[in-house]
């Protein structure tokens, strides 16, 4: 059963909560800047009109990230979190590249950089607990479980208080599925989410040209073997035709 | 020692001012270089980069890499011609050509180390794989087409020093080679244009399109030729070497053939997916493919007059304008069309151009002495003699004239 959190932004009160157990959990700089994401944290919490709303990695169902590192540093677990190996990677930034929430971060300043984002606490998840933001959260606007459970629990919510959400349950389908699903009061275009994502999982555009090499590689190697090899016999065969004649022209050869 | 330095000497006196100006530049440009470069391994991408979250790939990737990877397509593409359909025509262009894509194909390498962070780990895809990632494709053909590059360029170093037996061992893999080659380079060239497949909601629509492989593949043997007939042009200038006009003016046959092909597509494109109206809306998106569309264009007409296409003058232009409308397709898709849905804008610092300049420059520069000191260019036919006669001779006059005035 895969994990998720559901993130109900009308239950969030400001309180920052989740951004500090997060950073003590995962050991974060002190001074992380408060109004966007940046390599210092791995969740912020904004604020738009008088609701409160939180960035964080979605660690989508089937993630971009992880389809296109060429050195497999980035990996999603059966539990649900998106993890990372900074040890395997090379700093391609790839991954930044191709995120469509834009949520892996650089460390820009420092000669040799690693990528930062958040991973869902995977450790505590393998052992059965929590991620910090949602253990810390006093009113359960962030709330961790099994995806499909929490998918329900969401959308029951639509039905239990009419007009309070914008009925969009953003996660649920956003580029395949995202093991963070969001409910919110006001559209989620104003708090700066993409709308247009669709919901196919990205990584298959990439794999229905990538699937095809083998069979490119196998039909191109007999395609070009095959036409060189022809075209050289005959130029043998003319070549020694010429040399039989005797009286061959010099320079000008085929052409005009 | 003593005899390089005054070997050095020698040289310097024979330089006329205008090399010597060059040379300058030419050091300038090396040593801001190696400034550039310690400064980047000693203090990371942030300090001599405009790099952000927001905007991660900039100039060392779109001219470096992806603009790199398809000036160098010339080898490939006349190693086709040459070797696998027998046009023998182009036999004597060859080498310069495969050394400039070997040295090219070595400058994207170095650039790339440039520009990954952790540029120690650059060989990971050898042993961590993913084949589901276009960039591990990328990586592994790069790295198996240096190895065919350099594959076909050991024979001149080793008739350089008469090693026969090595030297015909590997002549007889040479088909097998150049096949290697292309297959190779067919795959990464494409998949280049697939790196983008992945980020729909960035790139703008007037460059997302899902023949972007196909394009990027056909762009690469547009631009292969042309660059031979720019470098051609360049380095008979350099070496006051005779230009081989009869066979360049052959490549631009086949370049305007290609032109024809890769354009026609491309317009075809916006048909068929019905962006048509977006090209001419004027704004910085489609100012930006305009120039694109119209640099190759004004290049196929300087090629559709025969007495340009047989004229060194003409080639160079035309070549040029090919070369400068690919480089900057490669920077719309990786740069100028990926800013708008990035919510970025970018602009290179002057340290990320000075780096890649430092690595034109080096690459140049070692073109040049490997061409000093083996055998790259063909012997200079007669007719070429005559030309640089001729030119020698147009040049006394013209200083004869100076002096009466």
């Amino acid at each position: 059963m895969s994990k998720a959190i559901l993130l109900d932004f009308t239950k969030c009160i400001g309180c920052r909560a989740c951004e500090k157990a997060c950073a003590e959990e995962h050991r974060l700089p002190d001074d992380p800047p408060t109004d966007k994401l940046n390599y210092k944290n791995y969740t912020v919490v904004l604020q738009r009109g008088n609701q409160y709303f939180r960035k964080m990695c979605m660690h989508c169902q089937t993630p971009v990230c992880v389809s296109v590192c060429p050195v497999a540093a980035l990996e999603k677990t059966s539990d649900g979190p998106v993890i990372y190996y900074p040890d395997k990677c090379m700093g391609c930034r790839y991954c930044m590249m191709a995120c469509p929430f834009q949520i892996p971060k650089y460390e820009w300043e420092k000669p040799v950089p690693v990528i930062r984002k958040c991973i869902m606490c995977n450790k505590r998840v393998a052992e059965g607990l929590e991620t910090a933001c949602a253990w810390v959260c006093p009113t359960a606007a962030t709330r961790f479980g099994d995806r499909e459970k929490l998918i329900q629990i969401a959308e029951r919510r639509f039905a239990t208080f009419p007009g309070k959400y914008v009925e969009y349950l953003y996660g649920k389908n956003e580029v395949g599925g995202t093991s963070v699903i969001m409910l919110s009061g006001i559209p989620f275009e104003e708090m700066g989410f993409r709308m247009d994502l669709g919901t196919t999982a990205l990584p298959e555009l990439t794999w229905t040209v990538m699937s095809k090499i083998p069979n490119v590689v196998m039909t191109g190697g007999i395609l070009l073997g095959g036409i060189s090899w022809i075209i050289h016999r005959r130029m043998q065969i003319d070549q020694e035709a010429h040399s039989h004649d005797k009286d061959h022209g010099n320079g000008k050869g085929g052409g005009k | 020692m003593n005899a390089v330095l005054t070997a050095v000497r020698h040289e310097i006196d024979g330089m006329n001012w205008k090399r010597k100006a060059a040379w300058v530049v030419v050091i300038f440009l090396l040593l801001q270089g190696l400034f550039l470069t310690g400064k980047r391994f000693i203090f990371g991408l942030g300090a001599v980069t405009n790099l952000t979250d927001e905007f991660p790939w900039g100039m060392w990737i779109s001219f470096d890499v992806v603009g790199g990877v398809a000036l160098a397509a010339g080898g490939f593409t006349l190693c086709f011609l040459v070797y696998v359909i027998g046009y023998h025509k182009f036999h004597d262009i060859v080498r310069p050509t495969v050394l400039t894509a070997f040295l090219g194909y070595v400058l994207v390498a170095v650039g790339l180390l440039y520009d990954l962070g952790k540029y120690y780990n650059v060989w990971h895809p050898m042993i961590m794989w993913n084949p589901h990632s276009v960039m591990f494709e990328v990586a592994w053909c790069v790295m198996l087409y240096l190895t065919v590059l350099f594959l076909e360029f050991v024979p001149v170093v080793l008739e350089k020093f008469k090693l026969v037996k090595p030297l015909k061992t590997l002549q007889k893999f040479t088909i097998p080679l150049v096949i290697a080659g292309v297959l190779l380079s067919t795959l990464h060239q494409s998949s280049l244009g697939s790196v983008f497949l992945i980020v729909p909601e960035k790139l703008h629509p007037l460059w997302y399109t899902p023949i972007l492989p196909l394009l990027f593949f056909l762009s690469a043997v547009v631009v292969g030729p042309a660059m031979v007939i720019v470098e051609s042009e360049l380095s008979a200038r350099v070496f006051r070497r005779g230009l081989e006009l009869n066979i360049l003016s052959e490549l631009a046959k086949y370049l305007q053939v290609a032109l024809f092909v890769y354009v026609g597509l491309k317009i075809q494109d916006f048909f068929v997916r019905k962006v048509v109206d977006q090209v001419f809306t004027m704004h910085y998106e489609s100012l930006f493919m305009l120039l694109e569309l119209g640099l190759l264009v004004g290049a196929m007409v300087i090629l559709a007059f025969p007495k340009m296409r047989t004229n060194s003058r003409g080639l160079f232009w035309a070549g040029s304008l090919v070369v400068i409308g690919i480089l900057l397709n490669r920077f719309n898709v990786s740069w100028i069309g990926m800013q708008r849905g990035s919510g970025a804008t970018y602009m290179p610092a002057l340290s990320e151009i000075g780096v890649s300049l430092f690595l034109v420059t080096a690459g140049a520069l070692v073109f040049y002495f490997v061409c000093r000191f083996f055998p790259i260019f063909p012997a200079i036919s007669e007719e070429d003699t005559e030309r640089i006669e001729s030119l020698k001779s147009r040049k006394e006059k013209r200083l004869s004239a100076q002096v009466v005035k």
